[in-house]
């Protein structure tokens, strides 16, 4: 037990008093509603008690509640920030139950669509965490504005897709709710290529940033054991020298059809997750490229036109129907009982096991290093406390 | 290690578990005093050292589920564990010490279903607010209860 809560703090009086001190729960560098108790000896933290569930919106038992064809829309409140990716998970579970076929092409856009949210959130993620890692990176919010700046183009190109910019439900069971509009793929292909330039010089304003080094480097360590032992997944579990990548390992919705790397980084830490996340935005924006060429003709639903609650029935049973989102294993353990709504459905967030491994990491590191830490982890806090 | 061989493995050691599951999915179903032993018997002998999530499912008169998903991810194996406490049981042994990713998913099991893990260090809840009534995860537990302390 690694967590020590404020009730059972031991003060001692002999030289090495200690603090309790409060981050969250409106912490910027929190990324969302987090509070963490931390137990300091003067600037070094002791204890980490974690204390979630600020944004819980109890999803499991709403989704028992919604049918197959309503829940989809709401999964994607789970990872706000990779709503594309929530739903998917979803849907996949029901399909696996019912076994439910889905058109190539729904499959291949399926594909484009996780991973051009991937490359969003890892937008989203980098430019966070640059500017908690403040002044030492030219002022702090320099890469923030130019990540969100291209996190946009990519927004705009799901908004003429989808209609919304956050929470898009384009993924229904057996296939996607859109086909792409006319010109979509010029300007999707367009932007590709701009933000595929723009990463270049993202790395060269860090890769070689002795502040940025000194702040990440040897911070956060979390060895491959732990992260097993804990759960964590995505460029954490690879970060720590784990090749473990679910459109690899279990490949779903056509991903053996296209070319791309797992990077995979052995030291664990907090440079280790910056490395292998910079390799993921090029590998996503590469089958973004592969899917634009080689996107099949067809139908983009098996079940078009669903008018009634009965036509959405899965058959009873079981599945647990995994993906790779941006932060890892987004898995959703989907019991159905015949009716038209899921019995049960526990919702595997990525972000909330990731999360869990904090208060095995942080004890021993000074109180700046968590702000570094958290950022790295990349938490969001909608899936964490679902 | 292949999905077959950790069938032929876990028949052997462990006579009573019944094993099933759709689409060649290791499913396996252990009596409750059997459940930290296979836990630990998968780790060590099954190679699945990763911990995916742990959670329950209410099947009302029939009790509650308990349901454990591990991976090997070395051989790209997945064992589900579950058991049953049977009827009116919330009484479970903890898998904590044995997985540390339990830790925050028996937590949240704990306060959702009411399930006790016996030898959890820390059973404290997670999500919900410390003066929250009932556990809304059972079937029982209308969705539009009211939450009653709005002083």
């Amino acid at each position: 037990m690694t967590t020590a809560s404020p009730a059972r703090l031991e003060v001692d009086y002999a030289g090495s008093e200690r603090l309790t001190m409060n981050m969250g729960p409106q912490h910027p560098s929190a990324h969302g509603v987090f509070r963490a108790v931390l137990t300091l000896e003067g600037e070094t933290v002791v204890g980490v008690d974690a204390v979630i569930g600020y944004l819980h919106r109890c999803h499991e038992k709403l989704a028992e509640t919604l049918t197959y064809a309503q829940y989809p829309s709401i999964a994607s409140k789970t990872d706000y920030v990779a709503a594309m990716t929530s739903e998917f998970a979803y849907v996949r579970a029901a399909e696996t139950i019912g076994k439910i076929e889905v058109p190539k092409r729904a499959q291949y856009l399926r594909v484009m669509a996780a991973e051009l949210q991937r490359v969003a959130s890892h937008l989203l993620w980098l430019g966070t965490w640059c500017m908690d890692m403040g002044g030492a990176l030219g002022g702090g919010a320099t890469i923030f504005l130019y990540c969100i700046r291209e996190r946009e183009l990519i927004l705009d190109l799901f908004e003429s897709l989808v209609g919304a910019r956050l929470l898009y439900g384009f993924y229904q069971v057996g296939g996607v709710r859109y086909d792409l509009p006319a010109g979509w793929t010029a300007t999707c292909r367009e932007t590709v290529d701009l933000i595929d330039r723009r990463i270049g010089e993202y790395e060269s304003m860090l890769d070689d940033n002795p502040f940025f080094m000194a702040r990440c480097q040897g911070v956060g360590v979390i060895s491959r054991e732990l992260a097993e032992d804990v759960g964590i997944s995505g460029p954490l579990l690879r970060g720590s020298g784990v090749a473990w990548d679910l459109r690899r390992a279990d490949p779903y919705s056509s991903y053996e059809d296209f070319q791309f790397l797992v990077p995979v980084e052995s030291s664990g830490d907090c440079f280790a997750r910056y490395g292998v996340r910079m390799v993921e935005f090029r590998e996503s924006l590469k089958i973004v490229r592969q899917v634009l060429d080689g996107l099949p003709e067809g139908p983009v639903s098996s079940r078009p036109g669903l008018k009634s609650v009965a036509q959405t029935r899965i058959p009873k049973g079981e599945a647990y129907a995994r993906i790779e989102g941006p932060r890892g294993e987004v898995g959703c353990y989907l019991t159905a009982d015949g009716s038209a709504k899921p019995y049960r459905m526990k919702w595997r967030g990525a972000s909330f096991s990731n999360l869990s491994v904090l208060p095995h990491i942080i004890p021993g590191h000074k109180v700046a290093d968590v702000v570094a830490i958290m950022g790295s982890v990349d938490p969001v806090f909608g899936e964490v406390d679902r | 290690m292949t999905s077959d061989q950790a069938r032929t493995l876990i028949g052997a050691r462990f006579s009573s578990a019944q094993i099933d599951g759709p689409g060649g999915a290791l499913v396996v179903t252990v009596p409750l005093d059997q459940w930290a032993a296979f836990a630990q018997f998968a780790k060590d002998d099954l190679g699945c050292r990763y911990f995916s999530f742990l959670t329950a499912i209410d099947w009302k008169e029939l009790g509650l589920e308990v349901v454990v998903r591990l991976d090997n991810l070395d051989d790209n194996m997945s064992v589900t564990m579950k058991t049953r406490p049977g009827p009116g049981v919330s009484l479970c042994p903890s898998l904590t010490p044995l997985y540390r990713g339990a830790n925050w998913m028996e937590r949240e099991c704990y306060e959702m279903f009411g399930i006790q893990f016996e030898g959890h260090p820390d059973l404290r809840r997670l999500l919900l607010p410390d003066d929250w009534q009932g556990y809304p995860l059972l079937k029982s537990y209308a969705v539009d209860t009211p939450y009653p302390p709005y002083r």
